[in-house]
């Protein structure tokens, strides 16, 4: 017999996840997958970080895909390993995220007699992946492995399971190279170029444009952030980025009105409601962007590139739509645009500028901190003082976050420059995805500086990876804004329900001090304004991870805001501008 | 776009691969997004048994049926989507297997009934008949309206099997 034919099932696997490129897998064992944990401890080409609970391998995956554009691997045991992974998947379909999962499952013969750890795990997958497979074959095994991993990073990617019953993993199986093409699954990249000469005269006859980019650039990589620049600094036209965008546009630079949305900037939501020609690139008009959809940018002509046909008039119906891969699509904007030798209205749009600039006046995202020694920490300071220290250290940054206000702080006072730098779940709004995350990205990038930033609820739902972090030496950073609240709920309490904060106060939480001394790490924390550049200094000089917490006004609401079944202009402002008189409707209470 | 708010009814048809799951994909995709299902049939179609063809009549407004075709589109087990009511005339067809219990005047009736619309009778005992009848929907729909009366006990549907007119395939 020739060697090929004595390769186990598991071995097969293993060559087919190093073929596709595979260099680190997230994982936990279990029955169901000793056959695939042999199979690692003989081989050294593929390195397996051991975390410490399921759902964690799915966020440090996903943190490491995004952060470099891979394909970030799983693998867990049968039933409850599968089940704990459901949430980072449903976390990744919703952002997107390529991420394949090898998820155990009992022998084949005994699939459907409710066996020890059996989970009907493609059932309860099915609608928390972009596909999943069942190997009911040694011979379909290794071209299935490479199928799925085209399927994760193919189109709009997203997470895929693989479910491998155990008797799959001991018989000998046969590999088999990646095919050409698939049968069925060819996403479309390359736009139509009619669509593209009418997206030119569109925009050419703009007088009040805008330009609305999303994390579909992010996925279309590194070249679709340089293409989006370049187009947007030839047009000279503004540009607002979703959460999920920030980094694709440089946040430094003078087009850019921030983000939008919900919690977006002054600037970048009247401009989004007042424009009159509205090019969206990668992203999904999401309920958060859109506010009440009868009233949003009902006076714009729109153009929307994404490589998801469906994702184009699924809330808002546009004029020309563009199916591409973001790279692709701009690349053929731009050059249309140059041939076309195209001029904007620059009259038109020096207007519309001075209209822009007096929104931007407002400076909406102000916030007032108290110097004097011993007053209270300001969260959006905190994260503002982060940003400028580390900035100042040119050193490469990596930022995660949780979810909550502190992940709008983060995203309102963080700037960024570079795509895949910035990490955080926006579809599914999970919390504890940060520190997973942050410890995937970590891998990837061994010397550059990650940080979570997070809130101190949001962090105790995976608290137990600082396990894991401290077992790799993973010098994360956890910078907890700690204003002993759920903060995000309890800003809807008061903003909606009367301010009866019912169950949202963060009782009994641990010292995070003594907890990073328990795990190994180093804790820190800083309870008065004067405190917090030493504390984030020391941070950033530590060698090791830190758990920084940073004792922050727990009565700080995150504005500005859009309520729930508003329109962009009826924002709410924060305390330091005069009220906006914006009121939340009984429709929208209903709204999340 | 036409008016994207204004309803109809489609009829989808949706090429597959015939694999373990590709029913549960199409359908969970309906029910996760709240779409209605007015009718669904499925059977392998070609001569290997690979492929499956799908068809669907559904309805909606425009802009949820554009949506249905492009989250149809996106999954990764399908080959074709078409959209009959939309690329041209098509013929759709069911078959009901009726059964209609009873004597006397109305089993007569009945019978009767069932020759005007063409329908054969597959199973008869002296109190009972079983009708197959095959065509459009709404045919089906009128003549089991009609056995109401007459002791109409017990249906059996297909749901829509549809192809376009002409030399066109999807
Ligand atoms: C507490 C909280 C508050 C939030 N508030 C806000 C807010 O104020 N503002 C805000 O913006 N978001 C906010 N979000 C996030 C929000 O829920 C959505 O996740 C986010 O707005 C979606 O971003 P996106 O439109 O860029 O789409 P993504 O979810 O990033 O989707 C990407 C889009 O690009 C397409 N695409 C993928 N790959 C490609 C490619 N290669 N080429 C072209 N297209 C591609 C996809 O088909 C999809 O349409 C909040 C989230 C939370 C948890
Ligand atoms: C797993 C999960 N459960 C519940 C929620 C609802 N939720 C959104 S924000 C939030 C509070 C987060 O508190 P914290 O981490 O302290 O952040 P803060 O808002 O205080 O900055 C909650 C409970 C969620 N997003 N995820
Ligand atoms: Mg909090």
């Amino acid at each position: 017999m020739s060697a090929e034919a004595t390769q186990s099932g598991a071995e097969i696997l293993l060559r087919a996840l190093k073929d596709e490129g595979v260099e680190v897998i997230f994982g936990y064992p279990g029955g169901a997958v000793l056959p695939i944990y042999d199979a690692i401890f003989n081989q050294n080409a593929i390195r397996h970080i051991l975390v410490r609970q399921e759902g964690g391998a799915v966020h440090a995956a996903e943190g490491y895909a995004r952060s470099t554009g891979k394909v970030g691997v799983v693998l867990v045991t049968s039933g409850p390993g599968a089940t704990n992974a459901v949430t980072g998947l449903c976390d990744a379909l919703m952002d997107s995220i390529p991420v394949v999962c090898l998820t155990g499952q009992v022998p084949t013969h005994l699939i459907g007699n409710d066996a020890f750890q059996e989970a009907d795990t493609t059932g309860i997958t099915r609608p928390a992946t972009k596909h999943n497979y069942l190997v009911k074959r040694s011979e379909d095994l290794a071209r299935v492995v490479h199928e799925a991993f085209y399927v994760a990073r193919s189109g709009r990617p997203g997470p895929v399971v693989i479910d491998l019953p155990k008797d799959i993993l001991i018989n000998p199986a046969p590999y088999a190279e990646a095919a050409a093409t698939h049968k069925s699954y060819r996403p479309r990249t390359e736009p139509d170029m009619d669509q593209i000469a009418k997206a030119v005269a569109l925009l050419k006859s703009a007088k009040r444009p805008m330009i609305y980019a999303g994390g579909g650039v992010i996925n279309a990589g590194p070249e679709a952030s340089a293409l989006l620049t370049e187009f947007t600094r030839l047009t000279g036209f503004p540009i607002t980025n979703t959460l999920m965008g920030l980094g694709c546009y440089p946040a430094s630079d003078p087009q850019f009105l921030g983000m939008l949305g919900m919690h977006g900037t002054y600037e970048a939501n009247l401009a989004m409601h007042g424009c009159d020609v509205l090019l969206a690139v990668g992203a999904r008009f999401d309920d958060r962007i859109t506010g009440r959809l009868n009233a949003f940018s009902q006076g714009s002509r729109k153009i929307h590139i994404d490589i998801d046909s469906s994702s184009i008039n699924k809330n808002v119906p546009v004029e020309v739509p563009i199916v591409a891969d973001a790279a692709k699509g701009l690349k053929a904007l731009l050059s249309a645009w140059k041939a076309d030798d195209a001029k904007v209205d620059a009259p038109a749009i020096a207007t519309w500028w001075r209209q822009i600039d007096v929104w931007r006046a407002k400076d909406s995202l102000k916030f007032s901190q108290d110097m004097k020694p011993g007053s209270v920490i300001k969260p959006q300071y905190a994260v503002q003082r982060l940003y400028e220290i580390a900035r100042a250290r040119k050193q490469e940054v990596f930022i995660t976050t949780e979810v909550g206000q502190h992940q709008m702080w983060a995203a309102q006072h963080f700037k960024f420059e570079l795509p895949n730098r910035w990490m955080t779940s926006g579809g599914l709004g999970t919390m504890g995805y940060g520190l997973p995350a942050a410890m995937g990205v970590q891998i990837a990038h061994p010397d550059a500086l990650v940080v979570d930033i997070a809130g101190e609820a949001s962090t105790l739902m995976n608290i137990q990876e600082l396990g894991t972090i401290a077992q790799y030496k993973l010098p994360v950073k956890v910078f907890i804004l700690n204003n002993e609240y759920m903060g995000m709920v309890r800003q809807w309490q008061e903003l909606l329900h009367g301010g009866r904060y019912s169950e949202s106060y963060s009782a009994a939480l641990p010292d995070f001090v003594k907890l990073a001394d328990a795990f190994h790490a180093k804790g820190m924390r800083a309870t008065s304004v004067d405190q917090l550049d030493d504390v984030i200094i020391a941070m950033l000089d530590c060698p090791t991870a830190v758990i920084a917490d940073i004792a922050v006004d727990p009565t700080e609401n995150c504005f500005p805001m859009i309520p729930s079944g508003a329109a962009h202009n009826e924002m709410i402002l924060g305390p330091e501008h005069e009220s906006s008189g914006a009121a939340i409707s009984d429709a929208g209470m209903a709204l999340v | 776009m036409s008016d994207p708010m204004s309803t109809r009814t489609a009829t989808i048809s949706v090429l597959v691969d015939n694999e373990a799951g590709v029913l549960a994909r199409v359908t969970g995709l309906f029910s996760g997004r709240g779409y209605n299902i007015d009718s669904l049939t499925v059977a392998p179609v070609d001569a290997a048994g690979e492929l499956s063809r799908i068809n669907i009549v559904t309805s909606g407004t425009s802009m949820v049926i554009e949506q249905i075709k492009a989250q149809l589109d996106r999954l990764v087990p399908v080959h074709r989507v078409a959209d009959l009511s939309l690329e041209g005339p098509h013929v759709a067809r069911e078959m009901a297997l009726v059964k209609v219990v009873g004597t006397g005047e109305k089993r007569v009736e009945a019978l009767r009934i069932a020759d005007t619309f063409r329908a054969r009778v597959v199973d008869t005992t002296v109190e009972s008949f079983v009708f197959e009848l095959t065509g459009a929907t709404d045919k089906l729909d009128a003549f089991i309206a009609l056995m109401q009366d007459l002791g109409l006990a017990e249906v059996s549907r297909t749901g829509v099997a549809a192809l376009a007119r002409g030399k066109r395939t999807i």
